[in-house]
């Protein structure tokens, strides 16, 4: 009995310490839980809203691109794509079979909608086309019985109304490439499309504007089950061009078929009215892609249409450079305006003739004459004389041989070259029969469509550095021009030499010249060899150009400015194998032309 | 005289009335509240739906309390009587799920009942307790004390724990051990005893990770470091303690929680229901469970230690012990400070046999509460 009470005591005894210690654990959750929710309670509440919250960017309009007087150039328009909920549509072969009874799927199209359907939850929408017509989009809805799961979505695309015709100077978006710097979350989003080149590219910051937020509450598996929040962004700002739509239409009319180069601008302030460089390519195609086939046409077209002819192209300037020594030599006191020389059609140096263009020769002519008639052996004498350190450093001063850097990517800067230049670049002394040869702007002399429009500027405004620009300037805004040293006598004297060419009986435009109210217009036409001309075609007679291969024809070229008497444009044309100069010329006279008339309309160009 | 009216009344039966005054209304009340609240987060599980849980669940509480009234109707002499058969047959049935799982009808752990799947170990908890409690009843404390003397009982608690161990089910092995070992304890087995299992237990502990199923060593391996495998098996809970600490003093709301209905909290409605509940309820809600689970744990040691007889208090612990083994492994585990064992909260996750056998348990602690005053012999 006693052994039966110490029975009783122990369990008693050890019950109580029992329930001692589930007490000390209950206390020891609480605790936790204390720990847990109030004292970790911000840490946990920052985790769980990262596990809820979904942020997506959302992409702001792009500001669009303006000509000088508000028409559009670059705009967004409504881009409808089809997409596809894979857990929404029953059999995901039918719905596509019914969707391309609609329209076609490419293979490749199909290999990727199977891609992305595999790679993505079910839940997830899936791009099957995009850029749809709204006759597609109709039919795709009048079907819908047919295409379960299958929704339209609309977005921007970038849309250019003018297809080719600004493709060199606008340029394109495309889609981030890995090279690209990744300065904006914007870029990371798949499809986001950026400058890729031209005015997009240059402007690229300006036109891209800041991104919208969209928080979205997910669920583990990531499905959307709501919006939380949406702050749209801000739209990209507009850009002001200097370009004149009508002019720019003009100078790709006028270019047709050729290849080629125009670039006309305002010789006071150095706005870009017109620039183009022929063929083109229509920049809508990259936006929407580009097909592996449309990547090569493009690539492979003798003509080079993904060149931009106005600011990457090297040519020699030919005759249009005869200014620039005839400037020189002026200003140098080698010639003035009565030195003349006497062209017998050719000249020696030791055992080497160079030719006039004109064999039986110009007899005695002077500066003036010699631009208007395009005497080749006046302006060997004349570098011969002078030497190429003057020409180039006068070449230089009217902005041949170094960048404009109008913005324009991919520009070259051309070669004015000079003694030091030729010691550095082959360790060799200039020749004497180089200095002569660059007296034509032929040689080593290269230079742009561009710098070329810039001379002439320079030359028509009375030599004021203008330089070129695609942004509108505004009237009461003007550049501050500094003058280049060169007296307004001898600018006249070649100034009087590009009147010639064009309205003196005998000038090598002369038949183009034009006379619209008194205004007419002065320039300076240039032929630049292709090929060498050998010794023996000279005796049994030089070919004719249209004989020739396409390739293997002059280049054309033409710098022109007008009103003469009080010059407002200036243009340079270049024809790639036009043949002779006088095919650049009309295109010049024409956009010249053109302007003028539009300054009499109720909308001038400026 | 008094006495032997006292002894004649020790002795007798009581009626039916003393039976329904006998039990305590305080003590069903609470229990009540804690279904409901189990009823209400099932509701909220499914996103604020009756279906598939809280209806269901609804149905097997009224199950659970008729078994739990018919219980705390019987005379804890009958517990007495048919501790050993009961016991036996619930092994036997062990036994044969344990065999129908080898004999090609896949691993099962339940007998189907048509209504609901019966799983024999969660029976066994109620068994091993009324049989280890006949078993001591019936020896002194001098039998108890040798080792002799506690090699039956532990064949008793070895036995189901191997059967169960090898379903494989360690929860439930664990919950057998631990309610034994509170039982041995509690009878004056003496400590160092316990000292040498457990050093025993660790010394083998090589050996028995050698024997754990992979994905066994993964929950330890991931309770140990849940950063291990962040989205494998660590990510229950880590997920967990996020939308616990998230739902900070107050919580966010019923049908709020955004860590359960958004899915990012596994187990929502069993294992990890009162992760879901202390973030829409908060550290308040949490405390309010965890009270009403000590007031039941505590009126329970209440009710065993003012009976008196040795027999209905032990079974009274070893059935409390039982009920706070699923508490506090449950809450740990959702706190993140025991490993995922899989041992639901009872009364509040989802699942049929958990009810049924913690009422049994609560209407047999009623019983020997009800029977506080009967004499009952040692056999």
């Amino acid at each position: 009995m006693n052994r039966d009470n110490d029975k009783g005591k122990v369990l008693i005894a050890r019950s109580l310490f029992l329930g001692g210690v589930q007490l000390f654990l209950l206390f020891l959750i609480v605790f936790r839980l204390y720990y847990l929710q109030v004292y970790q309670a911000d840490k946990y509440k920052t985790l769980a809203d990262e596990n809820r919250i979904s942020t997506r960017l959302l992409i702001p309009p792009r500001g669009i691109i303006y000509d000088r007087h508000q028409e559009v150039l670059a705009g967004n328009r409504q881009n409808f794509q089809a997409l596809m909920v894979a857990e929404q549509t029953t059999n995901i072969d039918n719905t596509l079979l019914a969707f391309k009874k609609i329209m076609p799927l490419s293979e490749d199209e199909e290999k990727r909608i199977r891609k992305d359907l595999k790679r993505n939850r079910s839940f997830v929408p899936i791009k099957i086309k995009d850029n749809l017509s709204w006759e597609q989009v109709t039919q795709i809805l009048l079907n819908a019985s047919d295409l379960p799961g299958v929704f339209i979505d609309e977005g921007l695309s970038r849309y250019y109304p003018y297809g080719n015709i600004f493709a060199h100077i606008i340029g394109y978006v495309s889609a981030v490439a890995d090279s690209d710097e990744k300065d904006d979350p914007l870029l990371e989003i798949p499809g986001f499309k950026i400058g890729k080149s031209g005015i997009e590219k240059l402007y690229e910051k300006t036109l891209r504007g800041q991104a919208g937020n969209l928080k979205l509450e997910v669920n583990a598996v990531g499905r959307i089950m709501k919006e939380i929040e949406r702050e749209e962004g801000i739209a990209g700002n507009r850009v002001d061009l200097s370009l004149d739509l009508r002019l720019q239409k003009k100078a790709y009319e006028l270019l047709g078929e050729n290849s080629g180069a125009i670039v006309m601008m305002k010789v006071d302030t150095g706005e870009v009215l017109a620039f183009a460089s022929a063929p083109a390519f229509d920049p809508n195609m990259f936006t929407s892609g580009l097909s592996e086939e449309e990547w090569n046409n493009l690539q492979s077209n003798e003509k080079k249409p993904l060149l931009n002819k106005a600011v990457s192209g090297l040519y020699s300037p030919g005759s249009t450079f005869k200014m620039i020594v005839g400037l020189a030599a002026l200003e140098g006191g080698i010639n003035n305006k009565k030195t003349r020389s006497f062209c017998a059609g050719k000249m020696a140096l030791g055992n080497h003739t160079f030719h006039c263009w004109k064999d039986v020769g110009h007899g005695y002519i002077d500066v003036v004459q010699a631009l208007q008639h395009s005497c080749d052996i006046f302006f060997y004498e004349t570098a011969q004389k002078m030497g190429i350190n003057k020409i180039a450093s006068m070449a230089k001063k009217f902005g041949l041989g170094e960048k404009t850097n109008v913005g324009i990517e991919n520009e070259k800067s051309g070669l004015i070259p000079d003694v030091d230049w030729k010691k550095k670049r082959f360790g060799e002394p200039w020749q004497q029969g180089e200095s002569i040869i660059s007296g034509i702007g032929q040689g080593y002399i290269l230079t742009t469509p561009i710098q070329l429009a810039t001379m002439v500027s320079r030359i028509a405004n009375g030599g004021y550095v203008v330089n070129p620009t695609f942004k509108k300037i505004d009237s009461n805004n003007r550049p501050e021009l500094k003058k280049i040293d060169v007296s307004q006598q001898n600018m006249d004297i070649i100034k009087k030499g590009m009147y010639a060419v064009v309205n003196e009986v005998g000038g090598t435009a002369y038949w183009h010249r034009f006379d619209f109210k008194g205004q007419k217009m002065a320039g300076k036409t240039g032929t630049t060899q292709v090929r060498r001309i050998s010794m023996k075609e000279r005796q049994t007679g030089v070919l004719k150009q249209e004989d020739l291969p396409w390739k293997y024809r002059n280049h054309a070229l033409f710098v022109a400015y007008a009103p003469v008497d009080k010059p407002k444009y200036g243009i340079a044309v270049l024809v790639e194998h036009g043949g002779s100069g006088t095919v650049a010329v009309p295109m010049a006279g024409q956009m010249l032309l053109e302007a003028l008339k539009l300054d009499e309309t109720d909308r001038p160009v400026d | 005289m008094y006495k032997a009216y006292e002894t004649s009344f020790r002795n007798r039966n009581l009626s039916f009335k003393e039976k329904f005054w006998g039990i305590s209304f305080s003590y069903v009340l609470m229990i009540f509240i804690l279904a409901s609240i189990g009823i209400v987060m099932l509701y909220s599980a499914a996103n604020g739906s009756w279906k598939p849980w809280a209806g269901p669940q609804l149905m097997r509480f009224g199950l659970g309390f008729s078994v739990m009234m018919f219980m705390a109707f019987m005379d804890v002499k009958f517990f007495l009587r048919f501790a050993y058969l009961f016991y036996f047959g619930v092994l036997g049935l062990l036994i044969l799920v344990e065999l129908g799982g080898h004999v090609g009808m896949g691993a099962q752990r339940w007998i189907n009942l048509g209504f609901m799947k019966l799983q024999p170990s969660e029976l066994m908890k109620i068994a091993l307790v009324l049989a280890l409690a006949r078993y001591f009843n019936s020896r002194t404390l001098q039998s108890i004390e040798t080792i002799k003397g506690i090699i039956i009982p532990l064949l008793m608690v070895m036995i189901p724990v191997g059967l169960v161990l090898i379903q494989p089910d360690l929860g439930t092995a664990l919950m057998l051990l631990f309610t034994a070992g509170a039982m041995f304890f509690v009878v004056g087995v003496q400590l160092w005893k316990f000292a040498i299992v457990v050093l025993g237990g660790l010394v083998s502990l090589p050996v028995v990770w050698h024997f754990l199923h992979n994905y066994q060593k993964n929950r330890v391996l991931t309770f140990l470091d849940p950063e291990r495998d962040p989205l494998g098996a660590g990510y229950h809970i880590i997920q967990s303690k996020i939308a616990l600490g998230s739902g900070g003093i107050f919580g966010k709301g019923f049908l709020n929680g955004t860590q359960s209905h958004l899915n990012f909290l596994p187990e929502k409605h069993t294992d990890f229901i009162f992760t879901m509940l202390s973030e829409e309820f908060g550290l308040i809600g949490a405390v309010f469970v965890i009270l009403i689970n000590f007031l039941i744990i505590a009126y329970s040691f209440v009710f065993a230690l003012r009976s008196s007889s040795y027999f209905g208090k032990l079974v009274a612990i070893g059935l409390t012990t039982s009920y706070f083994l699923y508490v506090i492994i449950n809450i740990a585990m959702v706190l993140g400070l025991l490993p995922v064992v899989g041992v639901p909260l009872p009364l509040i996750s989802y699942g049929g046999t958990v009810i049924i056998s913690v009422m049994t348990g609560f209407g047999i602690i009623l019983a020997v509460n009800t029977n506080r005053n009967i004499n009952i012999g040692k056999d």
